[in-house]
């Protein structure tokens, strides 16, 4: 095993077995901690941080079905590995452990090879899943990782009511011949570093980025208050951000970004979509072709932020908008009616 | 009892993967520890709690087994397994063989 020294805590109400149980953990290279019972196991784990938990079933206080039963509804340790070992009788009471999710069961008295086996098998895996944590934060919104670790991968659908944003900054590609490769990337770096930060501060998840275009979802995968709103309020937001951004380039004779936003509200069909080796959560239909089509628009109608009638339907008064002349979009049945946001000259 | 008092092999292996002085310090824990498991055995047993009568008897066949003892921890199994029992527990007979366990490894952990 490579430089793998496992925290392990043991929880055994028997003096004899933790003694020798923490002795074999010693042996083998990992530190051990012990407790008693499962109420101090619990507040040792919520406390401290440790890799895997070596738990006897048979104990006052809280027994060892407990501590699995609490550990499963406990977000953060979840996924803490469990290896049970316990001189229980009857095989019932072992499957009664697997079924509450622990990694594996070893009868006592613990063979030594066998716990050496138990505990790098647990080790390999909680780093292998530590990692995997890593990377789904990195490359997935909080919201998401989060959806994720709660309910499991799973592919499928929900039809959910919610506000979807797009926004592009126009002409980016013909700007970008004249730039650097390196000044692009960076701009664009900048770019979506505003845009994160006005999208998940307003409750918001990006979850497209495709070139310089972006796509935002309010109200999915957890619902919020008035998506419109707050959808609206992150397009105002970040309208105010790229001014800032453009006096900037200004001094440095860099020429001005304009962006263009599109919004709708309605039902879409949210989910995980994909193959199990590669999927994203992405979200799909009517709503979400029109807040495109309105992002289009802005270009024609000269606007920065457009929204359909079930955006503005739903903002408070404070929020001026004015309607523009209604377009046949590609796609849609009927006319569509369009407002335009009053332009917005500083955010508090 | 057709279970022998001890099986020297168990002991040997425990001293021999954990250390003698060691395996020697834990039979000494257990000695001392034991008196209190069979107290929680008679306290159980008198006050009807049959969830502790379970959990001392477990205990007990439990380091029974770690330190090779099988007449000892196959009559605390029994008292695990059959619960508490309607007449008198078999206490004063689990007593007896934990005495001459008791005298047997000591001898071991002194050898």
């Amino acid at each position: 095993m490579r430089d793998a020294k496992g925290e392990i805590l043991i929880v055994d109400d028997n003096k004899v077995n933790r003694l020798l149980m923490a002795r074999s953990v010693e042996i083998l290279g990992h530190r051990a901690s012990v407790a008693e019972n499962g109420q101090i196991a619990m507040s040792m784990l919520v406390d401290g941080t440790f890799d895997i938990l070596l738990l006897d079933i048979e104990m006052p206080e809280m027994d060892g079905f407990e501590v699995l039963e609490a550990l499963k509804s406990n977000a953060a340790l979840r996924d803490l590995p469990v290896i049970v070992t316990s001189s229980v009788e009857g095989l019932g009471n072992i499957v009664r452990c697997i079924e509450l999710g622990a990694e594996d069961y070893i009868p006592k008295p613990v063979n030594k090879i066998l716990l050496k086996a138990r505990l790098e098998s647990c080790l390999e895996k909680k780093r292998l899943h530590d990692e995997q944590k890593r990377l789904l934060k990195r490359f997935a919104t909080d919201e998401v990782a989060r959806d994720l670790q709660e309910s499991g991968f799973a592919i499928g659908g929900h039809r959910v009511s919610a506000t979807v944003l797009f926004c592009d900054i126009r002409d980016f590609t013909a700007m970008s011949e004249h730039m650097a490769p390196e000044a692009t990337i960076e701009l664009l770096n900048t770019y979506y570093a505003l845009m994160f930060e006005a999208v998940t501060s307003n409750g918001g998840m990006v979850n497209l980025i495709v070139g310089d275009g972006l796509m935002a979802l309010f109200g999915a995968p957890e619902p919020i208050e008035n998506s419109a709103q707050s959808a609206v309020n992150a397009a105002a937001e970040m309208c105010a951000m790229i001014e800032m951004l453009n006096e900037e380039r200004a001094m440095l004779n860099d020429p001005a970004l304009e962006v263009g936003f599109g919004i709708a509200t309605g039902e879409v069909v949210t989910g995980y979509a994909g193959t199990d080796a590669r999927a994203t959560y992405t979200c799909i239909g009517k709503t979400v072709n029109l807040a495109s089509r309105l992002e289009a628009h802005t270009k024609v109608a000269q606007e920065s932020i457009l929204m359909d009638s079930a955006t503005q339907r739903r903002l408070p008064v404070e929020i001026r908008s004015k309607e523009i002349p209604a377009i046949h979009f590609k796609g849609f049945s009927e006319d569509q009616t369009i407002f335009a946001l009053e332009p917005v000259t500083s955010i508090d | 009892m057709t279970e022998p008092l001890i099986a020297p092999e168990v002991y040997a292996e425990l001293a021999e993967t954990m250390g003698a002085d060691f395996a020697a310090e834990l039979v000494a824990t257990f000695l001392s520890d034991a008196p209190n498991m069979i107290a929680d055995l008679k306290a159980a047993a008198a006050g009807g709690d049959a969830d502790g009568y379970r959990r001392a008897a477990h205990s007990i066949k439990s380091n029974a087994d770690t330190f090779g003892a099988p007449a000892l921890a196959a009559q605390a199994r029994a008292m695990e397994l059959g619960g508490l029992p309607e007449g008198d527990p078999p206490l004063p007979a689990l007593e007896a063989t934990y005495a001459e366990t008791a005298v047997a490894l000591k001898a071991l952990a002194d050898a």
